[in-house]
């Protein structure tokens, strides 16, 4: 049997992750919810109608597949969804098992080991086979062999649109001409196969809605520039599927719009969603650890941490006015900046957003990410004046974190901060 | 000059960067550092400056670099860090730093501060979709970016001619080397691994048309020898680096000759050559990345088919290997990700294939020295 059809005939082996009971949510977080878990079931709907299904890396230019109304779904964020579920060790084990060295990126093992036919007992976050793969690098280097690996094991198309990193705030012409010229490509490819002729008015009516979407998600994390917050900084990590999944889509922005509302009216009422008094406010930096998301809460709340900072959340708001914006807009993301970028963009919002701290997930699947993270320690140290302290994690193989490591440095973070308010205090 | 004492010069050369630096710097030339993988090093040439390839080391130890490092990257790019820190590179004007992969990325960033008032720091981000048109105006574009620092360290405005000729002494130095890892491979007996690796690693720290001089001159005694009649194993490597001569004498002394390879630091990097007769000799380099082909780092377009991994096994066929020594390079993504279709090539091939984890602060070859030898064993 080839890897196709073992892909087919997917086996369930695993026992499912325990069902936790549900708290109540608010109608913008249910919405936020029914969204994304549209996408997956549009798309599962779709295979079954004979229609196409991609597969698309987080931050390839989603207003493309949109126009010509492809299913796409998003392996970055079912893998999220996977470790957070707790079926990561196995499906990391399975592609280790067929040769997938255990320092690739877990996000990758675990959507390699699915791609080759091993189902996931995260029933919601289920996804069809693809026909053709979406890529864009500008995530990274690994994401380019990730999907040609998927391309091979399926025996499909990969239209990649190429976002080399830069070494300087500012992208210039040749480079947006580089890419501007890929996406023109990459549409001739979708349009031979769909079948379909790219529609321009569909295309602007889309980027309408991702730029709506970009611009409530921002409103949305702006709220935590309010002290004390309305909002915990967690919440973000549970939205952001919506912003992986679907950001040209108007459902999307309405749901933001909507949560948006609701934080309005606990700022007025003096509400949070935050469960805990706010003490201290902190920026989280990294991809978090998905499958210890209850771990990383525990010392939060015991010290009354609010993340009110995460670079992660608004890299996702890509806003622009026209094709060569879009090109500009998607050579942001936190993985294909130079270091000052990387370190303005993180230091503006913890001034705006008035954090005390920083904790700095050293990433064992993100090489990219992590690679000048002691130099930036260092810089919002200098800068900032604020205590940095960082911890070793996985974002998703669970093998690689561990919790009282983790609280061990939190707790030497609260007392870092601790002594700056007292000096502060005393005024010196 | 008898061949043994033409390997031993290479091999001297191999094992002394920090000399050859030094020599060319006594000329009162300038110097350049070149990281993997894949910089232009011809404008360097062009430029009369002498470009210093960097590899890591076998010697040292990651010490400075961990300021900047996470435990998890590759020994490779953190040594050179190292190399830049402990004073060893102090010769050098500038250095270019390449971004194929994710963990050369963050650490040109690394280096940009680390050597922020050492020396100039030349960035350098290829397009991976490097075949259309619009890929390849933007490797000419990141090209001549590069050619204008260089004129700023070398103080003189290189022209197209003096590039021309630097493409003319490049393709003639990778001719020579494609024509000695043949030679090597057909005369073992002649040429251990551990010279083998002495020759082609000696191209880092030569001025290429002397390597190309000297290289010419021990091709012309290799070809002169009568047909070998190697009674030993015949293996293919493959890899970012193996230039450890402890572990290559393992391979000599278990009788494993190499008879081709797939090393980054090796045939990768001389497998393709620029053209000659092109006006523009930016479009030239231009034009030798786009055809860089079969390599771990790089996009492949055709990436539905397992073409790598088929063209490694025919590589093997065609040179009548009995099996593939993979040196997996520890913490190297894009090489870990190729190895399951690797594996798959050389399986559907009949290839037999063992993987051996590898790092340059290695000092222990104990297994890796069983290991070769139950293959050997295995082989014979």
């Amino acid at each position: 049997m080839n890897d196709k059809e073992k892909a087919e005939q997917a086996p369930v082996s695993a026992e499912a992750a325990p069902v936790k009971k549900k708290k109540t949510q608010s109608p913008g977080v249910l919405a936020l919810q029914k969204v994304v878990n549209d996408v997956y079931q549009a798309a599962r709907d779709a295979k079954k109608e004979g229609k196409l299904v991609g597969w698309s890396s987080s931050k390839f230019p989603c207003e493309i597949a949109e126009t010509f109304d492809l299913n796409v779904v998003y392996p970055e964020n079912q893998a999220a969804g996977i470790a957070a579920h707790h079926d990561d060790t196995r499906l990391c084990t399975i592609a280790e098992n067929e040769g997938y060295d255990a320092d690739i990126c877990s996000y990758a093992r675990i959507n390699l080991a699915y791609a080759m036919g091993n189902e996931t007992t995260n029933e919601g976050r289920r996804m069809p086979m693809p026909d053709f793969v979406l890529c864009c690098n500008n995530i990274c280097n690994c994401m380019t062999k990730w999907y040609e690996n998927i391309a091979r094991i399926h025996n499909i198309p990969l239209i990649m649109v190429d976002i080399p990193y830069s070494n300087y705030p500012e992208v210039d012409d040749d480079f947006v001409a580089y890419v501007r010229g890929q996406f023109d490509i990459a549409i001739k490819q979708l349009e031979e196969l769909t079948g379909k002729k790219f529609d321009e008015e569909k295309f602007k009516r889309v980027c309408g809605y991702a730029n709506r979407t970009a611009n409530a998600w921002l409103k949305v994390c702006d709220y935590l520039q309010y002290k004390p917050s309305p909002m915990s900084g967690f919440d973000l990590f549970n939205h952001m599927a919506d912003v992986v999944t679907a950001r040209g889509k108007k459902e999307t922005a309405e749901a933001f719009e909507l949560l948006a509302s609701e934080l309005e009216e606990n700022l007025k009422t003096g509400k949070s969603t935050l469960p805990f008094p706010e003490q201290h406010r902190i920026m989280m930096e990294g991809i978090p650890p998905w499958p210890h998301l209850r771990e990383l809460f525990k010392p939060l709340k015991e010290h009354g941490l609010n993340v009110t900072a995460v670079v992660y959340a608004p890299a996702f708001a890509f806003r622009f006015n026209d094709v060569e914006g879009m090109a500009r807009s998607y050579a942001v993301a936190p993985n294909s900046v130079c270091l000052e970028k990387g370190v303005d963009w993180r230091s503006q919002l913890c001034k705006d957003n008035k954090v005390d701290g920083a904790l700095v997930h050293y990433n064992r699947a993100c090489k990219a990410w992590s690679g000048y993270m002691p130099e930036m320690q260092r810089r919002w140290q200098n800068e900032l004046g604020i205590p940095v302290v960082g911890y070793d994690g996985d974002q998703a193989d669970s093998r690689n974190f561990n919790a009282a490591q983790y609280e061990t440095r939190v707790q030497a973070l609260v007392e870092a901060m601790e002594e700056a308010d007292r000096k502060k205090e005393s005024g010196k | 000059m008898a061949i043994a004492e033409k390997l031993a010069e290479f091999r001297k050369i191999a094992d002394n960067p920090k000399t050859q630096l030094e020599h060319y710097k006594s000329k009162g030339m300038k110097a350049v550092g070149v990281m993997p993988y894949f910089a232009p090093e011809e404008l360097v040439f062009a430029a009369g400056m002498f470009p210093a390839g960097m590899w890591g080391s076998n010697t040292k130890s990651i010490s400075r670099a961990k300021e900047y490092c996470a435990s998890f990257y590759c020994s490779l790019v953190q040594l050179d860090l190292e190399m830049l820190l402990d004073g060893t590179m102090d010769g050098l004007d500038a250095v270019i730093t390449p971004t194929c992969c994710d963990t050369l990325r963050p650490n040109s960033q690394n280096i940009k501060v680390a050597m922020k008032n050492k020396m100039k720091v030349i960035f350098l981000a290829h397009p991976q979709n490097r075949f259309p048109e619009c890929g390849v105006k933007y490797t000419e574009s990141c090209y001549k970016k590069i050619r204008a620092e260089l004129d700023e360290v070398s103080g003189h405005k290189t022209t197209d001619e003096e590039i021309q000729n630097a493409i003319k002494v490049y393709n003639r130095s990778r001719a020579a080397r494609r024509e000695f890892v043949k030679l090597a491979g057909a005369h073992p007996e002649a040429v251990s691994a551990v010279m083998r690796s002495g020759v082609l690693k000696a191209s880092y720290f030569m001025l290429k048309d002397e390597y190309a001089d000297k290289l010419e001159a021990l091709n012309a005694e290799l070809k002169a020898l009568p047909a070998s009649d190697w009674k030993g194993v015949r293996i293919v490597t493959s890899g970012i680096i193996c230039d450890n001569p402890t572990l290559l004498k393992i391979l000599d002394d278990n009788k494993c000759a190499i008879v081709a390879d797939d090393v980054a630091q090796e045939t990768r990097s001389f497998r393709c050559d620029a053209p000659e007769d092109d006006a523009d000799p930016i479009h030239a380099l231009a034009i030798q990345f786009r055809n860089q082909d079969y390599d771990i780092l790089l996009y492949d377009k055709f990436s539905s088919q397992n073409r790598r991994g088929e063209y490694v096994a025919k590589m093997c066929k065609d040179n009548h290997a009995d099996g593939l020594i993979l040196f997996m390079q520890q913490f190297c993504d894009p090489e870990e990700m190729e190895y399951p279709y690797l594996k798959k090539a050389l399986d559907a091939a009949g290839i037999p294939h063992i993987r051996l984890g590898i790092d340059h602060q290695m000092r222990d070859f104990g297994q890796a020295q069983t290991a070769i030898q139950a293959f050997a064993d295995v082989l014979d």
